[in-house]
């Protein structure tokens, strides 16, 4: 008897649509109307998009089997790396103070 | 009081004392979202006696306030049809669909005015009530739709139809008796109008919440 609809709001022209909230109603005369006094009787949005719920295709599955880092928008972590590397340094420097010869120093 | 103020009162009256029955459903409407946009539309009746209030203040050298609620009962101009307490959901609907379709009509005639202020005003009015004529309609369809449904309009028109007819004035009641009865697909019965200027028990009580806090505080209220 009822269906959920998924709505989109856009705050003004140009800006992207984006997701509400859902509302649920009996047809999508009743959708609108619920759609329009719900996101938009306070005047913030310029336009609305409702989507039946069954109309959208959703993926919730992501593999990633080997660990392919390289590929992630966040690229490689270096917080470890870069904590090993200092640690590398200070021991290189500390083992230049400990030797007889004196190493480079000013 | 002059014709215009009273004409302005009419309006204001009935579109206040909806707004308030209207606002009954809040937080008990059939479901959430009809209890929003139910209560929504409740809003917008009150915005809209404000600004005919406003109006009739100018002239009356008062304040919108003071005409909604420093008035004795006798004193409001509200059609019996708004006064009415039906907390059942078919009644509600019916008198909802009833008023708008009658308020349309009053509406589109105001629109044609000579008196510019009041035409303006009326056009104003009615591009937020298209919003509400949809609603109505949209119920309509859903009542029309089932035996159910039909029997439970049918039931609610036997006793809102006087009602309605006297929201307007003899010229424009023609008018809504064709649309209704085209809309229904039914005829509906030759009856007396309830007219403006009585009024019905529970308006009583009514007045009574609504100004309880405008007599607590005569000065006025801070929130």
């Amino acid at each position: 008897m009822t269906a959920v609809y998924e709505v989109f709001r856009r705050e003004r022209a140009g800006s992207a649509m984006q997701h509400a909230g859902s509302i649920v109603a009996p047809d999508e005369r009743f959708a609108e109307i619920y759609a329009r006094e719900q996101y938009g009787r306070r005047g913030e949005s310029d336009a609305l998009w409702l989507v039946p719920r069954d109309a959208v295709s959703e993926i919730d599955e992501f593999v990633d089997e080997f660990d392919l880092k390289y590929r992630r928008v966040d690229g490689y972590s270096i917080k470890e790396r870069l904590k090993e590397a200092r640690a590398a340094a200070e021991n290189a420097t500390r083992s230049a103070d400990a030797s007889p010869a004196g190493g480079r120093r000013p | 009081m002059s014709d215009r103020v009273d004409l302005l009162l009419s309006l204001a009256d009935d579109e206040l004392l909806l707004g308030w029955r209207n606002s009954e459903w809040t937080g008990i409407a059939p479901f959430l979202e009809e209890d929003v946009a139910f209560s929504s539309i409740a809003q917008n009746e009150i915005g809209h006696a404000r600004a005919l209030y406003e109006l009739a203040a100018r002239e009356l050298g008062t304040d919108a306030d003071a005409l909604a609620f420093d008035r004795t009962l006798d004193e409001y101009r509200s059609a019996p049809l708004v006064e009415l307490r039906r907390l059942e959901w078919a009644r509600t609907i019916a008198r909802h669909w009833l008023y708008e379709t009658a308020d349309a009509i009053r509406l589109e005639a105001l629109k044609g005015s000579d008196d510019v202020e009041l035409a303006g005003i009326a056009a104003k009015i009615d591009r937020e009530e298209v919003y509400h004529r949809i609603h109505a309609e949209m119920w309509i369809d859903r009542l029309l739709a089932t035996d159910e449904g039909r029997g439970r309009l049918d039931e609610a028109l036997e006793e809102l139809w006087p009602y309605a007819l006297g929201v307007l004035d003899d010229e424009l009641r023609p008018e809504l008796v064709r649309r209704a009865e085209e809309r229904l697909g039914r005829s509906l019965p030759a009856v007396e109008p309830v007219p403006r200027g009585r009024h019905e028990a529970e308006l009583a009580e009514l007045h009574d919440e609504m100004t309880m806090v405008r007599r607590s505080a005569p000065a006025g209220a801070r929130w």
